[in-house]
């Protein structure tokens, strides 16, 4: 199983507004034994996890080896991965990865055809699903507001169906969700003539609006201008600060970039890797890596057969290198100087997610034209030929 | 998942489906605007004209015409007709017993043109996933549906004939000597045989709205549905008019029964993965 929740410490428990049912979900998930459930019945089939030190933090959502097939086509196979409590974890994967329909499967409204889903310990198909919805806050990809209501008669429904009812608590927790967005001033207008950035905004709110433990985000920045999508960012990132557990579905690099706890990468249905971006970086690149860059860049060839480099790779007047140690730097910068080579930076690499993405589908290629022999493996460089 | 193991049902969900759906018909002016003309058409403008062209004007001609017509109903019928003057028997037989059937279409049409929209409207405007998630039952959502589609149509019954009451007792009460609809018939038709089939009628376009692909389709498929259902009503209710005793208590029992029946049957027919678009 990739397993996203490891290398966390398990978050603390904010104070939504239904502790009663939320202590019921805890109190049976305390009874179910995931991790047995899920080496019994499903083995470790995926990808081995990235584990990384620390303590096992809480699984707040476990799906175990899905399937799930639309008229004969199969959007999930033995789709496995876990969400760790109080993080953000990303599902990062192309359009028709399977995202969606994971998330579908988490709110138990789609039941997978085999393997099992837990949400707080608990099958979301089943007769807890109305408890686990209650707990759940969903943002589509496409909003899902009602165009001829306005904002607040939107607000209101979701109230009333997530049991917060119709009074004056009510009304105030509706002002205080649409104000958390920015949205309170178009309230009383029609959602229609929203645009895309509010209608967003007011989902957002709508989905916060029962405060629910768990929040499912799938593509929230679809559709937004850039300001607008770094303002959304900006939210999901306090939601975790509030103590929520974000699961993020996107297929854009750089909107993962630097708000993932943990990444889960999924393609055709399947998880290929999971784990902390900086112990999948790890992973990938075990070698110490080091950008150098001279005034004339073919003067830092001569690297490539230097002793302790182990891969080699330039682009103009930037080359990569993989050491041995870290320790060689110093010698190498000397071996440059001596030779009169004008150096204008030594930077380490440090892998952006957009490349780690790239390793893991490069390797995944490899693995699928290979039958799982030699390939470009972990380590591999990105963008360029060793 | 068995029956028995479903939650009770949360009939505040209920109430809030019902009254979220009925919040954006009323927003929904180009749908009210022409049912309420349907509306006025059936039991107002027609019912007015004609009645005024018997009782006020008086044509000899028209006259004879509409007495011919009244000597095929049957003879319970025409035992029941009151009148002091040929105009006012005339005015009476046409206001108990021919007009007032036809006006079930309006209600039957408008119910079934808002169940057809209703579940695959949420589909195509993407608000399907908002109910799919959220932790409202299935079954919750259907009788939500079903009542947002029902109210319409029963209320356009009753303010229909609410006006038509009106005007049929101002045009034709001074010739009989009072106001005298609705006849007790009449209160059996709109009370007790008039919803069972409304319920019938919507059970069927809703579990049809819950499988096809688009509002258009299901518009033109509930059509189908609804057509041979209207017929049968209608017929039903001028056989409930013409008969007395326990004949429309029965109608209304059988209806009551099969509305139940198809009811039952249709709760199945709205689950997650059609409100998302997705069921195999």
């Amino acid at each position: 199983m990739a397993d996203a929740a490891t290398g966390t410490e398990a978050g603390t428990d904010s104070g939504p507004s239904q502790p009663l049912s939320r202590e019921r979900l805890r109190r049976r998930r305390d009874d179910t034994d995931v991790e047995s459930a899920a080496h019994s019945e499903h083995g470790s089939a995926g990808p081995p996890a990235i584990a990384a030190g620390g303590p096992r933090s809480t699984s707040v959502v476990e799906i175990l080896g899905a399937d799930k097939s639309f008229h004969g086509v199969q959007a999930l196979r033995n789709l496995s991965i876990a969400v760790a409590e109080s993080r953000i974890s990303v599902l990062l994967g192309p359009n028709g990865a399977g995202k969606t329909t994971a998330i579908r499967l988490i709110t138990g409204a789609l039941k997978p055809d085999r393997g099992q889903v837990l949400v707080f310990g608990l099958d979301p198909s089943g007769p807890d699903g109305e408890e686990i919805r209650r707990q759940c806050g969903v943002v589509s990809a496409k909003p899902s507001l009602y165009d001829r209501l306005s904002g607040r008669d939107n607000l209101r429904y979701a109230a009333e169906l997530y049991g917060l009812g119709r009074g004056a608590k009510a009304n105030r927790r509706i002002d205080d969700a649409a104000d958390q967005f920015g949205i309170l001033y178009a309230l009383e207008q029609q959602v229609g003539g929203y645009s895309t950035g509010m209608k967003t905004r007011l989902a957002l709110a709508r989905a916060v609006l029962h405060e629910p433990t768990l929040m499912l985000l799938d593509e929230p920045t679809s559709g937004l201008d850039p300001e607008s999508a770094m303002a959304v960012l900006g939210m999901v990132r306090d939601m975790t600060d509030a103590g929520r557990t974000v699961l993020m579905c996107t297929h854009l690099l750089l909107e993962a970039e630097g708000l993932a706890d943990q990444v889960v990468v999924v393609d055709d249905g399947t998880d290929l890797v999971a784990g902390r971006p900086v112990d999948l970086a790890d992973h990938y690149w075990p070698t110490p890596t080091v950008d150098f860059t001279a005034i004339v860049g073919s003067d830092l060839d001569q690297l490539s057969r230097a002793p302790g480099v182990v891969g080699f790779q330039r682009q103009g007047p930037t080359a990569r290198l993989e050491l041995d140690s870290p320790g060689r730097v110093p010698q190498l910068v000397r071996r440059l100087t001596a030779d009169g080579v004008s150096i204008e930076a030594v930077v380490p690499y440090r892998p952006s997610l957009e490349d780690l993405y790239f390793a893991i589908r490069r390797e995944k290629l490899s693995v699928d034209v290979n039958g799982g022999g030699a390939g470009a493996g972990p380590g591999a460089l990105p963008g360029g030929e060793r | 998942m068995r029956l028995s193991d479903r939650p009770p049902t949360n009939w505040g969900r209920v109430v809030t489906v019902a009254r979220t759906d009925l919040r954006q018909l009323i927003q929904a002016r180009d749908f009210w605007l022409p049912m309420s003309l349907l509306g006025a058409a059936f039991f107002v403008v027609v019912p007015t004209i004609l009645l005024l062209t018997i009782t006020q004007i008086g044509s000899v001609d028209v006259m004879n015409r509409v007495s011919e017509t009244l000597d095929v109903l049957p003879a319970s019928a025409q035992s029941q007709i009151e009148g002091s003057s040929p105009e006012g028997k005339t005015g009476y037989a046409l206001a108990v017993f021919l007009f007032a059937p036809v006006a079930v279409i309006v209600p039957l049409t408008i119910s079934t043109a808002v169940g057809a929209a209703t579940i695959v409207g949420e589909r195509e405007r993407g608000t399907g996933e908002f109910l799919a998630h959220s932790p409202a039952d299935a079954r919750e959502i259907y009788l939500g549906k079903l009542a947002a589609s029902l109210i319409p149509g029963y209320f356009t019954v009753v303010v229909g004939f609410t006006c038509y009451s009106v005007i049929v007792n101002l045009l034709v009460g001074p010739s009989v000597g009072r106001w005298f609809f609705p006849t007790p018939q009449w209160w059996v038709m709109i009370a007790w045989v008039l919803p069972p089939f409304l319920a019938l009628c919507l059970s069927l376009v809703l579990r049809l709205s819950a499988r096809v692909s688009s509002t258009a389709a299901a518009q033109q498929a509930s059509g189908l549905i609804s057509l041979p259902l209207i017929m049968i009503a209608y017929s039903q209710a001028t056989g409930v008019l013409f008969g007395q005793g326990y004949l429309p208590v029965v109608v209304g029992a059988t209806a009551w029964v099969l509305a139940l029946m198809s009811l039952r049957r249709g709760v199945r027919s709205v689950t997650r993965s059609r409100l998302l678009g997705v069921a195999n």
